[in-house]
């Protein structure tokens, strides 16, 4: 503290270090002053090499040094710039040097951030307790989308990007814009106009809702409750992308799928892109070669086993079988048949012998003679039977003679 | 084959499925599955075709509202 002098009536001096040291001690001890928030604007903004930023806040009425240091400047979620209305935090100090009291800055947000943020995170909790963040109430992306809903700006950049990401994959794939503005107080209601539009489209598959990165001003459109709700009365299923990775909207909550950026929804709306389908179509037709040939080569060995059945069954083998068949019998009866013959030839031989043994004409040889009657033929055996002058036949051992009895009769 | 109008990449694609399916069942008599493979290789050209040829087809829906889009493009 400062010591008072004697006398009273000469003056006391002070140095400029003594007393601005005095009053630097006064602010950086105050209670309000080290801890305090303040609202203002941005003006005189710059930031030098070393990576420190040194501005002014104002207001209508006055103004304050600020200074932030570059290790507190990693915080900051936005680029302060002139003009802009930030609420700063930090503690007052006097700059002897600059002859300066100032706010030593250590956090800052635009104005109305931290209100947006609270608003936010109030209109998340009664979402979520209506239940339309609920994980059953996802729906699965599909994965051949054939028409794609886009709701987004038709002039900005996140068009482009979903358009170039979409021509890359899915070429097939066909696409709906329906433009509507993405920023400002008509973007809500201009973005659930866009999702009334698509559903008059039937055969569309997938709506990606996108933006592309902003301030956290600029994404707001996307934490309305308007918008949540349209995502959940969509007709099919919608994949949100807004802003960038670190950004987490109302929207994303509400989606069935949220993805990091707008190129990323546009990957997730595509899991299966051309050249998968053209390697399935590959695939696709080796394997249907490969069934026809199993087919056939199955087929083919039915066929052998069919043909060898048939060959057993064949009426040329039953022709061949009774053919063998005939020959066998013929023979078995060309067999019987001369048994037979040589039997009865043996038989026959010996009837001959008998037959001969008791033949006439054996007698004839011996010398007998057979007498008959030349007309009546009647064998004469006795004398009776003779008459003079008759005509008889006289029967020898090697032919006939006539002759006339001439002798005595009785 | 004869002058069907082209399909879609997706009604060819189902198709051709379809006709695997049919195909790996052994009961198929031969005619049939010949038939199949040539309707199957039919609808495999076309798909290729498609793929090869397709061009993103973008269209636009009238703006409900203003075009007043502000984001910066």
């Amino acid at each position: 503290m400062l010591e008072f002098d004697f006398p009273p009536l000469q003056p006391m001096v002070f140095t400029v270090t003594t007393l601005t040291n005095y009053l630097r001690e006064l602010l950086e001890t105050d209670e309000i002053l080290r801890d305090v928030w303040v609202r203002g604007e941005i003006s005189n903004f710059s930031q030098p090499r070393s990576g420190h930023l040194y501005f002014t806040l104002k207001d209508n009425d006055a103004q304050l040094r600020c200074v932030m240091w570059k290790g507190q400047t990693f915080r900051l979620r936005f680029n302060p710039k002139d003009g802009q209305s930030v609420e700063a935090h930090g503690a007052m100090s006097f700059y002897p040097a600059g002859g300066q009291v100032q706010l030593y800055v250590d956090e800052m947000q635009p104005v109305g951030e931290g209100q947006l943020y609270q608003e936010f995170l109030r209109l998340k909790a009664r979402l979520e307790a209506e239940g339309l963040f609920a994980p059953e109430l996802k729906r699965p992306i599909p994965q051949f989308p054939r028409h794609i809903g886009v709701i987004t700006s038709a002039s900005g950049a996140a068009l482009q990007d979903i358009l170039n990401t979409l021509r890359r994959r899915l070429p097939l794939a066909r696409v709906t814009l329906a433009p509507t503005a993405v920023q400002g107080a008509e973007a809500p209601g201009g973005i659930v106009g866009a999702f009334q539009s698509l559903k008059t489209l039937p055969d569309l598959d997938l709506i990606i809702l996108a933006r592309g990165g902003g301030s956290i001003e600029d994404l707001w459109p996307f934490n309305d409750e308007a918008v949540a709700y349209a995502i959940r009365a969509s007709h099919v299923p919608v994949i949100s992308g807004v802003g960038h990775e670190t950004d987490f909207t109302i929207a994303d909550f509400a989606a069935d799928l949220r993805a990091p950026t707008p190129t990323a929804a546009a990957e997730l709306a595509t899991p299966i892109t051309s050249s998968d389908l053209r390697a399935e179509l590959i695939a696709t037709n080796q394997l249907m070669a490969t069934s026809l040939k199993s087919k056939l080569t199955s087929l083919r060995q039915d066929l052998l086993l069919a043909e060898n059945r048939l060959q057993r069954h064949s009426p040329a083998q039953r022709v061949r079988t009774f053919l063998q068949f005939q020959d066998e019998t013929r023979e078995r009866l060309e067999r019987a048949m001369s048994h037979y013959l040589a039997q009865h030839q043996l038989k026959l031989q010996s009837q001959v012998a008998r037959l001969e043994s008791v033949s006439p004409m054996a007698v004839l040889r011996r010398g007998f003679a057979i007498v008959t009657d030349a007309q009546t033929h009647q064998l004469i055996s006795r004398r009776n039977q003779t008459s003079p002058n008759q005509s008889i036949q006289i029967q020898l051992s090697d032919g006939k003679i006539a002759a006339t009895i001439s002798g005595d009769t009785p | 084959m004869t002058d069907q109008p082209t399909p879609s990449f997706e009604a060819a694609f189902a198709s051709l499925q379809q006709i695997i399916t049919q195909l790996e069942n052994t009961e198929l008599p031969l005619e049939e599955a010949l038939k199949l493979y040539e309707e199957g290789k039919r609808l495999s050209d076309i798909c290729s075709q498609l793929l090869e040829t397709a061009q993103l087809r973008v269209e636009t829906l009238s703006s409900t509202s203003a075009n007043t889009d502000g984001e910066p493009a």
